[in-house]
């Protein structure tokens, strides 16, 4: 094989999971060794440098970081990354004169941002500091989009939203409430040097079934998102006895646990299919299931039944599904019907992009699904100097997918009004630092820890429904975050061979507790691979094979998948061939992407 | 930290082999040897072979002297049988425990200042008597554990870390063993694990003595130029003659084997050795023609390693001394100890 070239940026980068993992490349081990010496503002600092919201983001995040982690490949449990975040969060002393500052002057660019989500703040975040006027537009009386008003107070309280969001417009961000855009045409004949939507995917799904409209019935019958949305602005105080959420994604969630809350005493989830296929995260689906939530599997909703004029249940189709061995549903039959008694309904079942307020005379093009045309990269519309970022480019996604538009957005505005080619983007780069202190002593805690993962503390049943902004999740104990911290495998502190050094004496194959080492004849993939003990590969990881050894000629191998980062093989070679280096992931964004920008 | 520990982790998918245990069941305790030390290779190629051999580490016993590579028993099967001996008396303390129970896996582990100094005479005579184990020399030419004298092993003209060059004819453990009878000859090199794993797996099999003299370069005292027992020195004249593999009866595949490419030999417990690499019709079952081929290597600088040498018809010291077929803890009291009467009544028989 070709010898691996570490000095791609990618390839040190994939050997770290769960940065590889995150949409904004949060350096998550590099923050949680931060965390381990209580460094807790420098650890929420670094956060925010790449996700912006780490309090918001530390209690709701997707975080597609934890399925990734490299722990989960050994046990069952990753490190609990998240909750660690929200430790950094908690517990940082004031910050306040670190953050990015309001500069002295603007640089006279005025940029619009429709819709007040995680997207517009983070690229106003990314661009105030840098000198322009951003203005940012919500048609609601609150800044946050979905994060204020589909996430429940009892996951995300109002003050940890507020602080994060406030940090940003105090960089000089105009922030104008109610202000509604209902005309892109007129908007964009005012005098703005770059416009960015991100105004979500504001649309949730209906369900046409007979009944849907019966007068009296359809006033019990809810969209999910704005249903949510009326109950966090104290619209909508009370629900019925008996709900009934449909879908099982993670809005279902948050409407089964806010109805709850709202005096219902029986909440079903209807499920049309199997567990398997469930949307919500394991996680919401976990405390969900903890607050007695029946999750029924198999219900394909038929109608609504009402009776003089109320609606009184919803009829069910018994379903039965043929699945495959890779999992796939390859058929599936109607066994029978049930009729479930419900005072209300709660539709859960996904959401649309919608902008009836975009004139086709805009230029702005929209696909079929009423998506617009986006650029992957650049996330600039069919009209120049018209951005779009977070679930109104590519459809519902996540906060820290927001984030990560928002980043990108604000490089590609940044450029923009410099007259710079958008695709000039800065690629990353990785730094290289040692971290040998001395004899058996790293710069990190490299010993294996094999501690469970730490189970977060709940605010008791009896208590939690008392009020609807009761914080479940109470934070980890100083015990829980001494353990978890320790749970990280420091996956950035890479194993740097130099096959020039080495002897070939086999102690780093021999010391190595994850057998993941092996020198062997050069060979294609497949040989290399069958001379390593763990030898099943795992999407993402690669090989590591090195030059031609100085003695033999073989080659050096290891499988990156199962290292434990551990420094062993560092530890025990005579000749240094091996070292413990850690890898700085250098992510830009628009604040460096030019010499001489304004700091 | 001041100092280090390899952790027990278990992972997915771990390879198990008969016994249900995986390769790290046969690991033991931390080595404190120097980093980059042979031995700690050959540690790990037993482990290897006692793993791949499901052998219940329980019904192995590990005997060693002192030295280095005598240490080296207590970093693999930490949970089986074994003892440290005094300098170079591991040979007779491994004949009387296998006296006492010839049913158990036995395993030496020495060096060439413990056997080859010291501990000579008992090393000779441990071959003589065919005594039922494999007998591991991890060979580095050196006393590394009082800082790098040369050893009885170090060759002429070879020179000591500070430049003083070795006058003496070293001892060859391999044409010693040849000499005086022993059943299973075989030189290997801590650096060549492919060859190494098989060889230790065959001599476990192999139903009398077997030598294999294991070159296992001292890092600390002994890798330098002008030593014949460094690594660079010993990659460069390395020529691995005969590869021995050791095929359970379970796995046997009584396919015709390519005479010449190929030989099987049979062993007592119905397995086999098969033999690759042989070059020119060379027999390792011809005593003659491997202290030819040996001498003849050594002329030319060339470490020939391999099975040299392979005899299953010579008997083992059990069977030679008609000892009793059960081990002693499985023998009635009564019959162990016949009393009072009986021993006057033997005695009476000298009268």
């Amino acid at each position: 094989m070709k010898p691996t070239n570490t000095r791609n940026p990618d390839y040190y980068h994939k050997v770290v999971d769960c940065q590889w993992a995150c949409p904004a490349h949060t350096p998550v081990p590099q923050y949680i060794r931060l965390i381990a010496q209580g460094r807790y503002g420098d650890a929420y600092l670094l956060n925010r440098e790449s996700n912006v919201f780490p309090g918001v983001l530390g209690r709701v995040c997707d975080r597609p970081c934890e399925p990734a982690c490299r722990r989960g490949r050994l046990e069952a449990e990753p490190v609990a990354i998240c909750r660690l975040k929200r430790v950094a969060a908690d517990h940082r002393e004031d910050i306040t004169d670190r953050l990015p500052k309001k500069p002295a002057k603007t640089n006279g660019k005025k940029i619009a941002l429709i819709g007040a989500g995680p997207a517009s703040f983070t690229v106003a975040n990314d661009l105030a500091p840098l000198g322009y006027e951003c203005t940012i537009f919500e048609k609601l009386s609150e800044p946050g989009g979905l994060m204020r008003s589909n996430i429940p107070a009892f996951r995300l309280p109002e003050k940890v939203l507020s602080e994060e969001l406030d940090c940003i417009l105090d960089m000089g961000v105009e922030l104008k409430l109610n202000s509604p855009v209902e005309s892109m045409s007129a908007f964009l004949a005012q005098d703005w040097d770059a416009v960015f939507v991100g105004t979500g995917a504001p649309r949730g799904k209906d369900l046409n079934l007979d009944g849907r409209w019966e007068d009296g019935a359809k006033d019990n019958i809810h969209i999910g998102i704005d249903w949510l949305e009326s109950v966090a602005f104290e619209h909508t105080k009370a629900i019925g006895k008996n709900v009934l959420i449909i879908g099982v994604g993670n809005t279902a969630m948050d409407c089964c646990r806010t109805s709850l809350r709202l005096g219902a005493k029986n909440v079903k989830v209807m499920a049309r299919k199997p567990r398997q296929f469930f949307k919500a995260s394991v996680w919401e689906l976990e405390d969900a299931e903890e607050e007695n939530i029946e999750i029924m599997v198999n219900h394909s909703p038929k109608a609504f039944v009402h009776k003089n004029g109320k609606l009184t249940g919803m009829v069910f189709d018994l379903m039965e599904y043929v699945i495959d061995d890779n999992g796939r549903i390859t058929d599936q039959k109607v066994t029978g019907q049930t009729t479930i008694p419900c005072d209300d309904v709660i539709l859960a079942i996904g959401q649309d992009n919608a902008f009836p307020w975009i004139e086709e005379s805009c230029g702005i093009e929209l696909d079929k699904w009423q998506v617009p045309v986006v650029d992957e990269t650049t996330f600039e519309s069919t009209r120049k100097g018209v951005f779009f970022g977070g679930d109104s480019a590519f459809g519902p996604k996540n906060i820290i997918w927001a984030v990560e538009h928002g980043h990108q957005a604000a490089i590609s505005i940044h450029k923009h009004c410099q007259g710079k080619m958008l695709t000039g983007r800065l690629p990353n780069e990785v730094d290289m630092a040692p971290t040998k202190m001395g004899m058996f002593e790293w710069r990190y805690s490299n010993s294996y820890d094999d501690a469970e993962r730490r189970k977060m503390n709940h605010v008791e049943l009896t208590k939690r429904f008392a009020e609807l902004d009761v914080e479940v999740e109470l934070g980890f104990t100083p015990e829980q975050i001494a353990t978890e911290v320790e749970r990280c495998l420091n996956c950035d502190i890479q194993t740097v061979f130099e096959p020039s050094l080495c002897e070939e004496c086999d102690a780093c194959i021999d010391i190595c507790p994850v057998e993941c080492l092996s020198i062997t004849p050069d060979g294609d993939e497949d040989t290399l691979r069958a001379s390593l003990s763990a030898s099943e590969k795992i999407a993402g990881q690669d090989l590591f094979v090195s030059s031609a050894l100085p003695m033999t000629k073989r080659v050096m191998i290891k499988d990156e998948n199962v290292c434990l980062h551990c420094g062993l093989c560092a530890e025990r070679c005579p000749t240094a061939a091996w070292d413990m280096q850690e890898a700085l992931i250098q992510i830009h964004h628009a604040d460096d992407q030019d010499e001489g920008a304004v700091p | 930290m001041t100092s280090f520990t390899k952790p027990i982790i278990r992972r997915k998918n771990e390879p198990t082999n008969e016994l249900g245990l995986v390769r790290a069941d046969y690991d033991g305790a931390m080595s404190t040897l120097c980093a980059g030390c042979g031995h700690d290779a050959v540690t790990a190629s037993m482990a290897r072979a006692f793993f791949e051999l499901s052998i219940e580490p329980h019904r192995a016993v590990k005997v060693s002297g002192i030295g280095c590579s005598s240490k080296t028993t207590a970093y693999f099967l930490r949970e089986s049988h074994g003892i440290n001996t005094v300098h170079g008396r591991m040979p007779s303390v491994a004949t009387g425990a296998i006296a006492a129970n010839h049913e158990l896996t036995y395993i030496g582990v020495s060096g060439d200042g413990d056997s080859l100094s010291i501990g000579l005479g008992q090393f000779v005579h441990a071959m003589r008597r065919n005594v039922n184990m494999l007998y591991m020399l991890e060979n580095n030419g050196v006393y590394g554990l009082t800082k790098g004298q040369f050893s009885a092993a170090a060759d002429m003209g070879s020179t000591a870390k500070k430049g003083a060059i070795n006058e003496l004819p070293p001892i060859d453990p391999v044409a010693l063993a040849l000499s005086v009878g022993a059943t299973f000859v075989a030189r290997g090199f801590s650096g060549d694990r492919e060859q190494l794993v098989p060889l230790i797996k065959a001599g476990l099999k192999h139903k009398g003595f077997g030598l294999i003299d294991v070159i296992s370069p001292c890092v600390s005292f002994n890798d330098h130029k002008g030593s014949t027992k460094s690594y660079e020195h010993t990659y460069k004249y390395y020529n691995p003659a005969v590869h021995a593999d050791y095929v359970p009866p379970s796995k046997q595949i009584k396919a015709a084997y390519d005479a010449g490419d190929v030989m099987p030999i049979e062993l007592h417990d119905g397995g086999q050795i098969t033999l690759r690499k042989l070059e020119n019709g060379y027999d390792p079952r011809d005593r003659a023609a491997a202290v030819h081929k040996l001498f003849e290597s050594g002329q030319s600088q060339e470490i020939v390693t391999g099975l040299l040498y392979i005899n299953e018809d010579h008997k083992d010291m059990h069977e030679m001394a008609r000892m009793d077929d059960r081990p002693l803890n499985a023998i009635p009291y009564s019959e162990l100890n016949p009393g009072a009467a009986k021993l006057k009544e033997i005695q009476k028989s000298f009268r």
